[in-house]
C-alpha cells in the first residue's frame, strides 16, 4: 500500500514555491491516491493536470458541502457548512448556473477591463507614496500588495475604504487553518453585521456598485438577504488576500529570477507579454494550496481505481500546475511559456468568479512595479522573508524591499 | 471548422471572450457567451482552439467541416 501523507503537507525548507515533495511524488507515482486530512478521514487525492481537467467537469462529482463525507477544508468550515444558504460555492448545476449568472455581471471581462484606468491610478499613487519614503525601505505587502486589492474590491462592493481594517482582519481569520470555530464564527458575525448594514444603506440609497446591484435583486425578490450578505462576504474575502499574495509573492519570485524580471521590465509596454507573464506567475505560484474539494455522486473509475459514491475527493491545483506532462520543467519560472491552461483559478463550473478582475490587477501590478522601480531589491536575505503558509492560500507576512 | 456552443453549460467565465474576442463576446446582463462568428477563418482557428481549451465548463466544441 502506498503511504497516506497528511494534507495539507509542509513544503521543503528552502523551496517555498514548490508543492510539497509528498504531493509531487503522488503526481508521478500515484495519480489516484489518498491523503489524511484534519479530521482523520482519507479522501481521494487527484494531482495530474489531465485528470483534474476531466473530473472537474464531471457531473458525477458534487460540491454539496452539506453531505456527510464531504472532505471539508477546515474544522471551522465543517462547523459552518450546514448553515450556509445556497451559494455558488456549494451548489451543482443547474442551480449553480442560475446563481452564478446572477452574480456574474460585475466580473465580466468588459466590466473589469473598464476598471483599468482606476486601478492604474490607485497603484501609481501607492508607488509615489512608497518612493517618497526617505528611508528607501518598505514592506511591499503593506505598501502595495494589500492596499491594491483592498481598494479595488471595496470600490466594486461600494464599501468605504475607511472600513478596510475590519475587512482585512475578518477575512484573515475566516480563511486561516489556525482559527477555532468560535473565532471564525465571531469574525463571520462581525462582517455579516457590517454587510447587512451596508445592504440596508444601498437599498435606501443605491450607487453604482455590486452591493447596490444585489440590493436591487433583494428588493425584487430574486435573491434573499442571507444570500446577498454571504455573497458580498465571499467576494470580499476571495478578492482580498489572494490578489495581495500574488502581487507580493510574484515580486519575490521575480527578484529570485533576475533574468526573468529583466525580461518583464523590458517588455512592460507589451500587453500580450505582460498578460502571459501573469499567467505563468499564477501557474508557478498557485497560491490556493489547500486543495479544492468534492464528493462523488456515483462510482467513478480512474486509472484502474474506483472512487466510490459518497467518497470525498481533493484536487491539488499546485500539483497540476507542476505536472511535467503539461508544463515541462515546471520548477522553472519561464514568462514566455504558454501557461494559459493552468489551474490556479481551479477548473470546471466553479472556476474562480473573480479571475478576470484578478488578471487585470496582476497585469497592472506586474506591468508597472518593475518599470517604475527598476532598482527594486530585497532588503533582507531571501531565507529571512517570512512566509504565511497556514491559510487556504499562501502568501507573505511581509516583503522587506529597498530601491 | 465550426464552433458549437452549449449554452446551458456556460458559467459565464468570459475566458472565450478574453482569448478570442473576434469570435466570442459576453451578454451584457449575465455574461453568458455569445458566438460572434461560428465559422472561424484560417487565421482565427488557433484562437478558436484556445477558447475551447480554456473554457472551464467545456461548453465550446469545435467540429471539423
Amino acid at each position: 500500500m502506498p503511504e497516506t501523507p497528511d494534507y495539507p503537507a509542509a513544503r521543503e525548507p528552502g523551496c517555498p514555491f514548490a508543492p510539497a515533495a509528498a504531493v509531487r511524488t503522488m503526481t508521478r507515482d500515484n495519480p489516484v491516491g489518498r491523503v489524511r486530512i484534519w479530521d482523520g478521514s482519507t479522501p481521494w487525492f487527484i494531482t495530474r493536470h489531465a485528470d483534474q481537467r476531466a473530473l472537474l467537469n464531471d457531473p458525477r462529482l458534487s460540491i454539496d458541502e452539506k453531505r456527510a463525507g464531504y472532505p471539508h477544508m477546515t474544522r471551522a468550515r465543517a462547523a459552518s457548512a450546514p448553515h450556509h444558504p445556497a451559494l455558488i460555492t456549494n451548489t451543482d448545476p443547474p442551480e449553480h448556473t442560475r446563481l452564478r449568472r446572477t452574480v456574474n455581471g460585475p466580473f465580466m471581462v468588459k466590466r473589469v477591463e473598464a476598471l483599468r484606468p482606476r486601478i492604474q491610478e490607485v497603484l501609481d499613487s501607492l508607488i509615489d507614496d512608497m518612493l517618497a519614503l526617505p528611508s528607501k525601505k518598505a514592506d511591499l505587502v503593506q505598501a502595495i500588495g494589500l492596499p491594491v486589492p483592498t481598494l479595488v474590491i471595496t470600490e466594486i462592493l461600494g464599501a468605504p475604504y475607511a472600513d478596510h481594517e475590519l475587512f482585512q482582519t475578518t477575512s484573515h481569520v475566516l480563511i486561516s487553518h489556525d482559527s477555532t470555530p468560535e473565532e471564525a464564527a465571531a469574525a463571520g458575525r462581525a462582517i455579516g453585521g457590517y454587510l447587512s448594514d451596508l445592504l440596508d444603506r444601498k437599498i435606501a440609497e443605491p450607487g453604482d456598485d455590486v452591493v447596490s446591484e444585489m440590493a436591487g435583486w433583494v428588493t425584487a425578490g430574486q435573491m434573499t438577504r442571507p444570500e446577498a450578505i454571504t455573497m458580498a462576504n465571499a467576494i470580499l474575502i476571495a478578492g482580498h488576500e489572494t490578489s495581495a499574495s500574488m502581487i507580493s509573492l510574484g515580486t519575490l519570485a521575480l527578484l529570485q529570477n533576475p533574468e526573468q524580471l529583466a525580461l518583464l521590465r523590458d517588455n512592460s509596454d507589451d500587453p500580450k507579454f505582460v498578460a502571459n507573464a501573469a499567467e505563468e506567475l499564477l501557474r508557478y505560484l498557485t497560491i490556493v494550496h489547500s486543495g479544492i474539494r468534492r464528493i462523488a455522486n456515483e462510482d467513478i473509475e480512474l486509472h484502474d481505481t474506483v472512487i466510490r459514491a459518497g467518497d470525498g475527493v481533493i484536487f491539488d491545483l499546485a500539483a497540476a500546475n507542476w505536472d511535467d506532462a503539461q508544463f515541462p520543467e515546471p520548477d522553472r519560472l519561464d514568462l514566455r511559456r504558454p501557461a494559459r491552461q493552468h489551474h490556479a483559478f481551479g477548473f470546471g463550473a466553479h472556476q474562480c468568479l473573480g479571475q478576470s478582475l484578478a488578471r487585470v490587477e496582476l497585469q497592472i501590478a506586474y506591468g508597472t512595479l518593475y518599470r517604475r522601480i527598476p532598482t527594486l531589491a530585497l532588503a533582507v536575505p531571501f531565507e529571512e522573508v517570512p512566509f504565511a503558509m497556514e491559510g487556504v492560500a499562501y502568501g507573505l507576512k511581509s516583503l522587506p524591499v529597498t530601491w | 471548422m465550426r464552433i458549437e456552443f452549449d449554452e446551458p453549460r456556460c458559467v459565464a467565465a468570459g475566458q472565450c471572450a478574453m482569448v478570442a474576442p473576434e469570435l466570442f463576446d459576453q451578454r451584457d446582463d449575465d455574461g453568458v457567451a455569445i458566438v460572434l462568428n461560428a465559422s472561424p477563418g484560417p487565421d482565427q482557428q488557433d484562437d478558436a482552439r484556445e477558447a475551447a481549451a480554456v473554457c472551464p465548463a467545456a461548453a465550446i466544441r469545435l467540429v471539423a467541416e
